[in-house]
């Protein structure tokens, strides 16, 4: 028998940190008697996805192996490619918003906000403060809706299948909120340049409180008893995916991912909008950067957002959602047919759509996932010129493979896990 | 199909609706200074072509598209500018003829400062310096103004369709002259995504791989090649055992 000669350690560690001599390695290859040693140096294609129930959507990669290591992993995308942004230069300014909620089903609201915040600044309407309240509710809450599906399915890739059952308990209640409010679960649409498609319902307020003062804390309580301490699941998240600060910041990691290294970059902070900088809550970080971190940078800003949903709650002023604008908000019913000029106005809002002036703009949100950017160019016509969405799946998933290469193939699934991605966003 | 819905898709073809008359490409010269454009300005001086402020607060620096990389550079690394965050990297088509532009947007996470910057290139020329070896964030997001504009870029260490698949051959679905639908028909179109083979699934450096593997997998079960002991031999399908065994009656 020829000695084996390891040209990519088996660690815990990863092939990098090896070679840096930053951490030592934990394990080293010990065959048992009777194995050919010689199965080294030969790699085998292994194609994970794109219909992988650990991929979270039609995710393919394709990653080569010597043995269990992954040596290389190449995302390969487009699956769900459906050119929304070429869509959306066929349709009015309105109309683009059904496109936003579908890239990001878990997180409909912020993706309907971000949208329409980046057209009202090219328009220069600003909204009411009714209206900015109740976005500032709404984002945070599909903040944690994001979330509890991130850790839900996380702990079911990981092998934990109970946490997937508290916490889709919690998503189906803001499932009924979002029903009450838009009458959709998910594909919500509920934005219009200018305010609203309606005003919150009645008893919306009362379900909302009750969600975050009573049903919200005991389940992040209990997850994080199942969770926080657990043995398994420390052993396959701690020290898994690492990535440096400075390595985080040349991929464009934002979000989550990019605070559990330690950088406190949060747009809601730097650069405020719709009052963030008034609301009392803290920017979560982390320091080693591994998907541990993340489930507790995560786990922490879950509490946050309740936090900015109370406060919202409390300061939710009474007056009217939408701006008092005929140009883009449609005159009431009874205005527009006894009322002559609100019937004109109406008809050119209908017909002609809402139009912006000449100009672009650039909006970013804090979403779930990290910065979403909304950039929007506009020729003066009622149709974007062009609407680009910097989507933080799209960047994040970019620095998938630095992650995972030089680690165990089973790490992939969880290391993919705590990317939160969603692929609908990805693809475009 | 009737007229009414015929000319109806036509006009989802003819593109968006344009006003006449306006010029959008440009904004007017910036009121406003902007402490990164005025550096760049004295330092680089005829290599910015432009400074104008959109929706009230954002700055927009022209550059020369032949300079891009270092101009970049310098604002990644110098001591006051520090802009490390690439957050996007797009490419803007106006149609008509007019030249592409290139967007970037940095963002300086130290001064908590934004900056947008643009390269206009003409369309006979579609080809601008990679950013990758200044922010690793700009490898796909350089993949997906190629796959979707077009555009080259110079440098690049893999450039590759991202979105649509690799044997993509209608074009580039962004570009304002690609029509919706597509260019080619529906039939077409079918028949190409039903014909995809293996290199169509997979980069080079995998395709390599599967080769070593199918090569070293051909040489181990050849026949022949394997000693079974006696009484394997003897329990085996003889069509198993190679091209000597022969076919039972």
């Amino acid at each position: 028998m020829s000695k084996r000669t390891v040209e990519y350690e088996v660690t815990r560690t990863g092939l990098r940190e090896v070679e840096q001599g930053s951490m030592p390695p934990v394990v080293s290859p010990v065959l048992p008697e009777g194995v050919d040693p010689d199965l080294k140096g030969r790699r085998m294609l292994l194609n994970m996805g794109p219909q992988h129930p650990a991929t979270h959507g039609v995710l393919r990669l394709v990653l080569q192996l010597d043995g269990e290591t992954v040596v290389r992993c190449t995302p390969h995308i487009g699956y769900l490619h459906s050119s929304f942004e070429k869509l959306g230069e066929y349709r009015c300014w309105n109309q683009v918003v059904p496109l936003t909620d579908r890239m990001d089903y878990l997180a409909p609201l912020i993706y309907n906000i971000a949208y329409v915040a980046a057209v009202e600044k090219l328009m220069g309407i600003q909204i009411t403060e009714r209206c900015k309240v109740v976005r500032v509710m709404l984002m945070e809450l599909d903040r944690i809706f994001s979330h509890l599906l991130w850790i839900g399915t996380t702990a079911l890739d990981i092998g934990a299948m109970t946490v997937f059952l508290y916490t889709f308990q919690r998503r189906e209640e803001i499932h009924n909120l979002h029903e009450a409010l838009t009458g959709a679960r998910i594909t919500t649409s509920s934005t219009r340049v200018g305010g609203m498609m309606a005003d919150l319902p009645p008893g919306f307020t009362d379900e909302l409180r009750r969600f975050v003062d009573e049903a919200m804390p005991r389940t992040l309580d209990e997850t994080e008893t199942l969770l926080s301490n657990n043995n398994l699941w420390i052993g396959r998240n701690k020290d898994i995916g690492v990535i440096s600060a400075e390595a985080a910041i040349d991929a464009g990691l934002t979000g989550p991912l990019l605070r559990a290294t330690g950088i406190d970059y949060d747009v809601r902070k730097d650069r405020p909008y719709y009052d963030y900088e008034t609301y009392d809550w803290d920017v979560v970080v982390g320091e080693h950067g591994d998907n541990y971190e993340r489930y507790l940078v995560r786990m922490e800003e879950m509490r946050q957002s309740l936090r900015i949903v109370r406060q919202a709650l409390d300061r939710l002023p009474d007056g009217p959602i939408n701006v008092d604008d005929p140009r883009v908000i449609l005159p009431s019913k009874t205005a527009a047919m006894t009322d002559m000029e609100s019937m004109i106005h109406h008809f050119k809002i209908v017909m002609e759509g809402v139009k912006a002036p000449p100009g672009e703009s650039w909006f970013g949100v804090e979403s779930s996932k990290g910065e979403l950017g909304m950039y929007v160019v506009s020729d003066g016509g009622s149709k974007p010129v062009r609407w680009r969405v910097r989507g933080p799946s799209f960047v994040n998933m970019s620095a998938l493979p630095q992650m995972v290469e030089g680690h165990l193939y089973a790490d992939v699934v969880a290391t993919n896990a705590s990317l939160d991605i969603v692929l609908g966003e990805i693809d475009r | 199909m009737t007229d009414k819905l015929e000319k109806g898709l036509e006009g989802l073809e003819s593109g968006p609706e344009r006003t006449a008359g306006i010029e959008p490409t440009r904004g007017a010269p910036a009121a406003e200074s902007h402490p990164s454009v005025t550096a760049l300005l004295e330092k680089f001086g005829d290599a910015v072509l432009h400074h104008e402020l959109q929706a009230g607060d954002e700055h927009v620096a022209f550059i020369e598209p032949g300079r891009n990389v270092e101009l970049l550079r310098w604002l990644k690394e110098d001591g006051q500018q520090r802009y490390n965050l690439l957050i996007d990297l797009t490419a803007v088509d106006y149609g008509g003829g007019r030249p592409l532009q290139v967007v970037y947007q940095l963002w300086s996470i130290p001064n908590k400062r934004a900056l947008r910057v643009k390269a206009e290139l003409p369309l006979d020329s579609l080809r601008i310096d990679t950013v990758v070896p200044i922010w690793s964030t700009a490898n796909w997001l350089e993949r997906e103004v190629y796959d979707l504009f077009g555009i080259e870029f110079s440098g690049h260490p893999d450039l590759r369709r991202i979105m649509m698949p690799d044997n993509y051959a209608e074009g580039h679905p962004l570009r304002k002259d690609f029509p919706l639908r597509g260019r080619f028909s529906r039939a077409e179109q079918t028949r190409r995504a039903l014909s995809f083979d293996l290199s169509d699934y997979y980069t080079q450096a995998e395709l390599a791989v599967i080769g070593e593997w199918e090569a070293s997998q051909a040489q181990e079960h050849a026949p022949g090649s394997v000693e079974f002991p006696e009484d394997v031999k003897q329990s085996r399908d003889p069509r198993d055992a190679g091209s000597s065994a022969e076919e039972p009656e």
